[in-house]
């Protein structure tokens, strides 16, 4: 009944973005396979929310200087882009490099960080280390300001190497110092007051603050370094150059973009398709679209075994069932609360705990996370009031014989139009025991929040809380 | 659990924002304070008088009650060095026990695996209030955060019980079916089986208990009361946490902090009543801190973000007194405008968690702390 093409669609689009309506899936399936990847890896126009339009109904996203009204912000981006993978992206690299509101007190210039992995997130990972090394919250996060010519501060030079490229393991003592000597000088504009403001939470009540990267050559140490081994007046960029053609950065760059793409837990053909992704970012001069492309592309990827293979983090739980029933298309003024659900469920957007980012896969799953995670998308799936519920119910109707849905057919309907969706023959028994409570479904006539329509909210709603709805 | 005699919990309010040290105890007989606080001060004949130098805010009324029955301890001047100013940083510090690097777990989190390391009871600790502070965030740790507990549970938008018993139902078929070999079926299969039945042993608590004591409407009060409920449930809560706020009072302080001290007094007041009406008094003790203290001159209006502040430790089984130095308010021993604290909060986490829950502190709050004697042996 359900397509192979239509599963395996709606499986790069749970990856390459945050699920899709049947709607959003039956265009994809129009370009084709390839021709969806193609279109998700290069972003057009996204068709965002106007700015101008969010700023009449949220004052404090003008400035999109505090935390609650930043994250909305970039929620309402994931929730009504075109193109998700490049928010997708952006929150892989956000995890990844994560910097948090914590220290900086200064959420714009996270959401320009976020911008700058929107710009550069599917480019050359050597690019986008030397833009990461640049970036004034990563400079303060790490405090890479306060890494002098004259003492040397390591904390950006250690991170890049263990947290950024290349993992712990693969690199000396020596290569941290030569690495962090290579990057002193590299600072923001007017560094020092910009700490002060900071360490005293600056948002209020002493006024604006804008940071630009600045380099001071008179801070730089330009004496020979040696880093894994190679000699030289090395600056920042020589180290960075040093970087990419490492094999461990490869493996590590493969890896983490295959967990967080394809699969929580690494299978042997998991990591033959790693290889293959490292061997693409040789090739492609360290490409992270064409790493992705292979991925994509591969016989792993498409196999059975890749799908629902990763436990959903919170953003893509919450993204996910907003895009689904189709709600906050336009402000709304309660959107901070929205945003704020994911943070309940333990990911909350600008705010990783640590510079390691979240702790993915299995580790989403607490008891307290897990009634909010089902609780939300429970609420939010079982409205029929929201367009993507009715237009769910309006398909359900139309796929109907004479308008009548038996309670295996609505349940399966359902199962089908959230997803597809796979689920265990127990998981389906109990949805079809569930949908038989009032038996036959007759949806002639319906009219908008009947009892008929109820009737497949509730069914929405369990197939929202079902274990197989955890997983992307 | 079936022990006839009942294990110690601690209550933790936490008093998000910064609450405002110099007019919480206020150092009442020093001209400094008056003219640091030109206008956001508590007039001398408004303090509550604890001795001839300090006193309580006057919105402290049922908390000085506590005091002259030897239940409070004030713990003066806590804090720790090179003090954070961002109130992110700050709760993160205070809820890590971690102040130099940027901490993973919490500290009641660890100190909840500890109690409980096989993760047996779903309700050894539980937060009252949406999402999980970082002080309960431990990896394997599992802790309910109930946001309401007459609604607590799954699908609390069905108004419709019968629907909601029903679904519920199914809920507990799907996530006990076999899980096949999958292991992260089978734990969500777990964690949906312990959140159903946490649920379930949370939502018999209200009915378990009767008290004559009123608690306020304000959702201090009614989380306080909650935790009320849960703790004489006897369902082996041995941290409940809550929050209350915004204490970051840069303007209108006087007003706002007032309110905010009315309810958490309030609360505490009604809690003190209610432990004694159930003879449990020396069975909890309750935790009142803040991130930070706020800065010594006063901006016109309020206070802004400062350092040093102040804790409470209250409870019958409590050693009453003040703990400490106030810190002095003269501008040579101030930080950057700042009262500089002298007491390291770790060393308060310490005292409770050796004392009073009966764990191995050092580990938890990453060191040695010389501790205060805070609870009656």
């Amino acid at each position: 009944m359900i397509s192979n093409d239509t599963a395996l669609m709606a499986h790069l689009l749970r990856r390459a973005g945050f699920g899709a309506n049947r709607d959003e899936l039956e265009s994809y399936l129009e370009i084709g396979y390839d021709g969806a990847v193609e279109a998700l890896l290069n972003p057009s126009d996204p068709g965002n929310m106007p700015d101008d339009l969010i700023r009449r109904y949220h004052v404090d996203q003008s400035e999109l200087r505090d935390l609650p009204g930043s994250s909305a912000y970039w929620m309402y981006r994931m929730i009504s882009t075109s193109c998700p993978m490049e928010e997708k992206i952006a929150l892989f690299w956000h995890g990844l490099f994560a910097t948090g509101y914590s220290k900086l007190n200064q959420a714009r210039s996270q959401l320009n960080q976020v911008e700058m992995f929107r710009r550069s997130g599917l480019g050359s990972f050597e690019d986008l280390l030397v833009e990461l090394s640049k970036d004034p919250a990563m400079i303060v996060w790490l405090d890479n300001n306060e890494n002098h010519g004259a003492s040397i501060n390591e904390n950006y030079g250690r991170e890049l190497l263990e947290l950024f490229s290349m993992g712990i393991g693969n690199y000396s003592e020596d290569d941290i110092k030569g690495c962090a000597r290579a990057f002193t000088g590299w600072t923001l504009g007017n560094a020092e007051y910009m700490s002060v403001r900071a360490a005293k939470d600056s948002i209020w009540p002493y006024g604006r603050i804008a940071w630009h990267f600045d380099y001071r050559e008179e801070d730089h140490d330009d004496g020979e370094k040696t880093f894994l081994g190679e000699t030289g007046r090395f600056n920042g960029e020589d180290i960075i150059a040093i970087i990419v053609k490492q094999e461990a950065t490869a493996r590590f760059v493969a890896t983490r973009l295959f967990q967080f793409f394809a699969a929580d837990e690494i299978t042997e053909a998991g990591e033959k398709t790693i290889e293959a992704m490292m061997a693409t970012y040789f090739s492609s001069g360290y490409q992270i679209r064409d790493m992705l492309r292979t991925l994509f592309h591969s016989d792993y990827f498409k196999s059975e075994e890749a799908r629902f293979a990763r436990v959903k983090g919170p953003v893509e739980m919450v993204v996910g069932a907003i895009r689904m029933a189709g709600n906050y298309q336009d402000p709304y003024l309660g959107i901070e609360g929205v945003a704020n659900t994911m943070f309940y469920m333990g990911q909350g957007l600008l705010r990783p705990p640590t510079v390691e980012g979240w702790h993915e896969g299995a580790e989403w799953i607490d008891s307290g996370a897990l009634v909010e995670r089902v609780n939300f998308v429970a609420k939010e799936l079982s409205n029929v009031s929201s367009p993507g519920v009715r237009s769910i119910i309006e398909r359900l109707e139309a796929g109907a014989d004479q308008g009548v849905l038996q309670p295996s057919e609505l349940a399966d309907g359902c199962l089908d139009l959230l997803g597809p969706i796979q689920v265990s023959e127990e998981t389906r028994s109990v949805l079809v025991e569930y949908a038989s409570r009032h038996g036959d479904l007759d949806l002639n006539g319906h009219q908008p929040g009947d009892q008929a329509e109820q009737r497949v909210g509730d069914i929405l709603r369990l197939v929202a809380a079902t274990r197989e709805y955890q997983l992307a | 659990m079936t022990t006839t005699k009942r294990e110690k919990s601690l209550i933790v309010i936490q008093l998000s924002g910064g609450n405002d040290y110099l007019n919480t105890v206020i150092p009442y007989s020093e001209g400094k304070y008056y003219d640091y606080r030109s206008t956001v001060n508590i007039p001398q004949n408004k303090v509550i008088p604890i001795d001839d130098h300090y006193g309580f805010n006057p919105s402290m009324g049922p908390v000085k009650s506590l005091w002259d029955e030897g239940k409070v301890a004030i713990i003066n001047g806590i804090g720790y060095q090179n003090p954070n100013r961002s109130h992110f940083r700050s709760m993160d510090i205070w809820h890590t026990a971690e102040p130099d690097s940027i901490g993973k777990e919490g500290w009641l989190g660890r100190a909840i695996r500890d109690i409980d390391p096989q993760g047996e009871n779903v309700l050894t600790g539980i937060n009252f209030g949406r999402g999980l502070p970082r002080a309960l965030a431990c990896p394997g740790v599992s802790v309910a955060s109930v946001g309401d507990l007459d609604t607590y549970g799954l699908f609390p938008d069905v108004q419709d019980e019968e629907l909601r018993m029903f679904t519920l139902e199914a809920f507990s078929k799907m996530y006990g079916g076999a899980a096949g070999r999958d292991p992260v079926m089978e734990l969500l299969g777990q964690t949906g089986q312990d959140a159903l039945q946490g649920a379930d042993i949370l939502r018999t608590a209200p009915a378990m208990y009767s008290s004559s004591v009123e608690y306020a409407p304000d959702s201090l009060a009614q989380n306080v009361k909650s935790i009320s409920q849960v703790f004489h449930a006897n369902v082996g809560a041995r941290v409940l946490y809550t929050q209350h706020g915004p204490f970051d009072t840069h303007a209108g302080e006087l007003i706002s902090h007032a309110k905010l001290w009315d309810e958490v007094a309030g609360s505490v007041g009604c809690l003190m009543d209610d432990l004694k009406e159930h003879g449990t008094e020396n069975d909890a003790s309750i935790l009142i801190f803040s991130e930070f203290g706020r800065r010594i001159q006063d901006n016109g209006s309020g206070s802004d973000h400062g350092s040093g502040g102040v804790a409470f430790m209250i409870g019958g089984a409590v050693n009453g007194g003040t703990y400490g130095e106030y810190p002095s308010l003269a501008e040579a021993e101030q930080i950057e405008g700042d009262l500089r604290s002298n007491n390291d909060f770790r060393s308060v986490y310490t005292g409770i968690l050796e004392d009073w829950l009966g764990l191995d502190a050092a580990p938890i709050v990453n060191g040695q702390f010389e501790k205060f004697d805070l609870f009656k042996s």
